[in-house]
């Protein structure tokens, strides 16, 4: 991670960095959230900073810290040409979950805020192609945030119940296993 | 001359021209011969030309991140393990040096080499497994068998270090989970000659075949910039021509140490993606032996009994032993609240794995940075234009593995 | 009575005939692939047992092995795939996450594709040794020769139903005629 881009960005900044921090040595800095496009834009084709890649994109939901607000989007950047790294953050309240889209700047943000979006529920303006990605389109919710239950299913398909009576009633199918053993009983 | 460069030289329009044509859609997946692993790829066709492509990845998205959050620290290995299917080593080396980097602690020195050298013999199954995967998705089975053959042999030793033929779990927080057993260093190295002497015949069979060039040549190229754009790592961004590899550029370990090359693409093609892995496998073989001449006496394993579980002795004959043991295994390690990301050269490019702790022993946020996943971005982009047989060699070089791509 | 004995060793020959030449369809999808490769390779040589050839469509294919995690978003798709194959038909679910799914409990993985699929055999393992598929495969040619697969027995089944259906018209027509 690099002292001297956190340091320019700051400069560069000035009001719109929220806090900064370097815990165990990664640069952070989390800005505002209607900063985040111009400052990437201004990262990216700077002299002296150069993040042409954008390593990773990703949020994290703070629900069980009871931080405000709610959700944080993690943008770790890159530079191949200097060797240097920043993490910038901007922090996203629950009841508008919008965020300015990175996708045009690099291009591999777009699959990320697809996924962002998919597993937390955080929209991206000007987003082409806002669909989901890991998930199924009839899915409901988003799986990644805290108060979604671990085990919640939402099966798309289930083997039709006349073929468990059968099964369960000793007739073909008997010799397996239905889907009925106490764990499925616990959970329904 | 075999002729086949008259054909190469034709291109899909000119093959195609007069013919009338009209747009068909084609689906491909998500159980299909040449998608190793479930992937959806919708394509648009004119004759027998890729118009357009539509990649639907998210097959196999098993949770790995609600998985960590509901575990301890400890117990999260086994996850990292299915990450990237066919090097588990390289993804549990990554997730420890991460909750290392949290904690603020450092392995031991003979821990670090250990890790180095499984994570090379990791690398090595990667990249056969890819290989085999590669030629026999374009209809050649002989060098198949040549890399699972030795793809076994590879796994006997790790087995014999680690217990487990493919999910091995071996690598701890704070080291490794045993020492290197006797006469093991002899046995892998009587296995490098076996797998180095297969490598050889992999590539007389393949690489100089003119069929394999012809389809592999100029077939998906991908520029520097793009791929850059993309969040390519690895060997396809090498493949690409550019000089990034974690371990020359941001040693970790003590890649400092070693001696070794980074092989570099010049066309970006698929080509080269295969050659630059090809040749990734005999650095690593010469890597594991120089690790095996440094490796220093000591301990494998840090002795903190706020990170590690005490030796069996003291755990089952001492009640302080048998606290620590438990407390470590049901609370977890308490990690200091705080966020790290650290990153390492995995099979497929920089692995990365991003933490947040809030002070208990279950992470908040155990994020892991796929590098497959970024390559497959650009899967779209590198079919349009090119026949729809080239799709399988295409995917094959990207080197797409499910349990990372989807986690 | 010499019909009957004629026909059942008839049934036996061919699933003796059945059991040694199984057309595999892999529904590959994660790590027990790797396993799975492994056992196609040539230490453990699945060819020995006669069903060494995976046939990458359902329609040539006559057991279907499930290998890896199948989630909630595969399981149309692998109840296709079941559905197009043709009778008789016998699937072996390979490795834990395809039989309970393992230790993956959460919101998108199927908790076993008996779920969705009846099952014949179930390998545990993650992912289980060759060795134990070899037994398993062994285990699934018994089965066979018993006739005792899920669909065999559902073939012979739906035979007997529509026997007993076509006596008892038969028996009621004449009936009525009386
Ligand atoms: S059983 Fe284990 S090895 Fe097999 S797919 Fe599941 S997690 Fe992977």
């Amino acid at each position: 991670m690099s002292k001297a881009a956190l340091d320019r960005l700051v400069e560069h900044l000035r009001d719109g960095v929220i806090s900064t921090h370097a815990h165990r040595g990664d640069e952070t800095a989390v800005i505002d959230r209607s900063l985040i496009r111009s400052a990437c834009l201004w990262l990216r084709d700077t002299e002296g900073l150069e993040f042409n890649m954008l390593s990773d994109l990703t949020a994290v939901d703070y629900y069980t810290m009871g931080r405000e607000p709610r959700f944080e989007v993690v943008y770790h950047l890159h530079s191949l040409t200097l060797k240097q790294r920043l993490r910038v953050k901007v922090g996203v309240p629950e009841e508008d979950p919008v965020v300015d889209t990175v996708c045009d700047i690099w291009q591999v943000a777009n699959w990320c805020e697809r996924e962002v979006w998919d597993l937390y529920g955080i929209r991206f303006k000007d987003h082409p192609d806002m669909r989901r990605i890991l998930m199924y389109e009839e899915f409901d919710g988003h799986p990644l945030r805290k108060d979604y239950p671990k085990d919640k299913r939402q099966p798309l398909y289930r083997r039709p119940q006349h073929e468990i009576d059968e099964a369960l009633a000793g007739r073909p199918g008997s010799g397996h296993r239905p889907g009925f053993g106490p764990r499925n009983l616990l959970e329904s | 001359m075999y002729g086949s460069d008259r054909l190469r030289s034709v291109s899909a329009p000119e093959l195609d021209e007069g013919m009338p044509t009209e747009e068909m859609v084609l689906n491909v997946g998500p159980s299909h011969p040449a998608t190793h692993g479930t992937v959806h790829i919708k394509l648009w066709l004119d004759g027998e030309q890729v118009t357009g492509a539509q990649v639907n990845v998210g097959y196999l998205h098993r949770g790995f991140e609600k998985e960590c959050e509901a575990h301890t620290y400890g117990e999260n290995f086994p996850y990292t393990d299915r990450l990237n299917y066919v090097s588990p080593m390289l993804n549990n080396v990554g997730y420890a040096l991460a909750v290392e980097k949290l904690l603020g602690v450092e392995a031991p020195e003979r821990a670090q080499y250990i890790r180095m050298i499984v994570g090379e013999l990791a690398r090595l199954c990667d990249h056969l497994t890819y290989s085999a995967a590669q030629v026999a998705e374009m209809g050649a089975f002989t060098p198949f068998f040549y890399a699972i053959k030795a793809r076994d042999f590879l796994w006997d030793i790790l087995e014999e270090i680690s217990g487990a033929r493919l999910t091995h779990s071996y690598v701890r927080i704070g080291g490794v989970a045993a020492d290197m057993p006797d006469g093991w260093v002899e046995r892998t190295l009587a296995t490098l000659v076996q797998v180095e002497t297969v490598i050889k015949e992999i590539d007389t069979l393949m690489t100089r075949n003119r069929i394999f060039m012809d389809r592999m040549q100029n077939v998906a190229v991908f520029s520097k910039e793009e791929a850059i754009s993309h969040g390519w790592t690895g060997p396809c961004l090498r493949g690409s021509g550019v000089d990034y590899d974690v371990r020359k550029d941001y040693p970790y370990l003590f890649y400092d140490r070693l001696d070794f090359e980074v092989p570099i693409g010049t066309a970006g093609d698929n080509m080269d993606r295969y050659l630059v892995r090809m040749e990734e496998m005999r650095q690593s073989i010469s890597m594991i032996k120089q690790c095996f001449d440094q490796i220093p006496e000591g301990d494998y394993q840090l002795h903190d009994p706020r990170i590690t579980i005490p030796p069996k002795q003291q755990s089952y004959n001492t009640i302080e032993g048998l606290i620590n043991h438990f407390k470590i295994v049901v609370d977890g390690i308490e990690v200091p609240a705080g966020e790290a990301y650290t990153y390492i050269e995995g099979g497929n490019g920089e692995l990365g794995f991003y933490i947040v702790s809030d002070g208990t022993g279950r992470p908040l946020k155990c994020r892991c940075r796929p590098p497959c996943f970024m390559l497959m971005t650009a899967l779209e982009k590198l079919l349009v234009g090119h026949m729809i047989a080239d799709l399988v060699p295409t995917f094959d070089t990207l080197n797409m593995i499910g349990g990372e791509c989807d986690r | 009575m010499g019909l009957e004995a004629t026909t059942g060793r008839l049934a036996d020959a061919v699933a003796w005939a059945r059991k040694y030449s199984l057309f595999t369809y892999p529904f590959a999808t994660a790590c027990c692939a790797m396993e799975y490769m492994s056992l196609m390779g040539p230490r453990y040589d699945v060819a020995r047992y006669g069903a060494e050839f995976p046939r990458f469509s359902p329609r040539q294919a006559d057991m279907l092995l499930v290998v890896g995690t199948i989630t909630e978003r595969q399981a149309p798709v692998l109840k296709r795939i079941y559905d197009q194959i043709c009778e008789p038909k016998w699937v072996v679910s390979f490795g834990v996450c395809a039989s309970s799914g393992g230790f993956y409990q959460n919101y998108t993985t199927l908790p076993g594709i008996d779920h969705v699929i009846p099952v014949d055999v179930y390998i545990p393992g993650c992912p289980p040794r060759p060795e134990q598929v070899l037994d398993a495969l062994v285990m699934l040619q018994d089965k066979i020769q018993r006739h005792d697969g899920y669909s065999q027995r559902m073939i012979e089944l739906e035979k007997r139903e529509a026997q007993m259906k076509k006596k008892k018209k038969h028996g009621s027509s004449t009936e009525t005629s009386a």
